[in-house]
């Protein structure tokens, strides 16, 4: 690789043990980031902390966390600044979906989905505005969907979160521009995780049908555009989505 | 005491908003006088707060916008 983008910075990932999160964590990483890996799953998080320590030659710390618990947000912000002296990077990529048709979602599955997906955004991203206000500097990365920007049926709880994503990076994209602080958001599509995994073949072929570059997505597609938006290549860019769906919605 | 109070708060606004430390009078206005945006104001009333352990409600943040009124709510309201 030429250049590292991202050397000496400090970057929080949530929900990072696995999936877009874990390959957001090792793009930032390879790029010369130093990578907090937060999950739920804590024993994946440490698993994932040493696995990329090791393969990229930084440091790295792994972090129990909730993002629906805006007191362990706090904690974990407060814990990252002791140990790293500073906070650069946040992506908020911790996510869930509780599927189902409308007539059928509990009240808890549509709330569930909303603490984590949303108000998990906004309690890392105010955990976190402090330091970025303070030092006039600083990175949000929000991972929406693209369900956020065309619905999906059997989505209510996880497009309106998605949804409600968008329209949060927009606000604190205005609320920090003074501060230098830049707030963008991601809109993947249809992306090979376990999220999707869920998926059946069937279901899989039909989708990639109704993509034009014909093919699901990888994580690494989604971590470039991270890399991109947490790096100086994209200083003028703020309260932006970039689709990142092989053009299944323009 | 009370002069401590004074002299805290005048270095808080000096350092966050990068003003000199002799425009910093009790009739100054953080906004007209002093250059602050909305995000400053929220800011200092924070740094208030962490400093001399306070909680101060929206309501009351909002009535302070002169470096008086800050000096004169700290005083009143911090717990002796």
């Amino acid at each position: 690789m030429c250049e590292k983008r991202l050397e000496g910075k400090v970057s929080i990932v949530t929900g990072s043990a696995s999936g877009i999160g874990r390959s957001i964590a090792e793009k930032f990483a390879a790029e010369g980031a130093k990578v907090v890996i937060s999950d739920v799953n804590v024993e994946g998080a440490r698993r994932t902390a040493s696995e990329i320590a090791s393969g990229a030659g930084v440091e790295t710390m792994a972090v129990n966390l909730n993002v629906a618990d805006s007191a362990e947000c706090d904690a974990v912000v407060k814990s990252v600044i002791e140990k790293f002296g500073k906070i650069d990077i946040l992506v908020n990529n911790a996510g869930i979906t509780k599927d189902g048709l409308i007539i059928r979602m509990t009240d808890e599955d549509w709330l569930k989905v909303i603490d984590i997906n949303l108000k998990g955004v906004f309690n890392m991203t105010r955990a976190c505005a402090r330091d970025m206000l303070r030092k006039k500097s600083g990175r949000v990365i929000n991972i929406a969907s693209v369900v956020g920007l065309m619905g999906n049926a059997g989505q209510a709880n996880y497009s309106a979160s998605k949804g409600g994503v968008i329209a949060l990076t927009k606000t604190c994209a205005r609320e920090f521009a003074s501060r230098g602080v830049l707030v963008n958001a991601i809109a993947p599509g249809f992306i090979k995780t376990a999220m999707t995994a869920a998926l059946s073949d069937e279901m899989k072929t039909k989708l990639a049908q109704q993509i034009p570059l014909g093919r699901l997505g990888e994580p690494e597609d989604v971590a470039s555009a991270a890399a991109f938006l947490a790096s100086e290549d994209s200083s003028y860019i703020t309260g932006h989505v970039i689709s990142v769906n092989g053009g299944m919605y323009m | 005491m009370s002069q401590d109070i004074e002299a805290k708060v005048k270095e808080i606004i000096v350092e966050r908003l990068g003003v000199d430390p002799t425009e910093v009078v009790p009739a100054a206005s953080f906004v007209n006088d002093l250059g602050a945006d909305s995000l400053d104001t929220v800011e200092l009333v924070m740094a208030f707060e962490e400093e001399f352990g306070l909680e101060i409600p929206d309501d009351a943040a909002g009535k302070i916008q002169t470096v008086g009124q800050a000096i004169e709510y700290i005083k009143a309201n911090k717990k002796q």
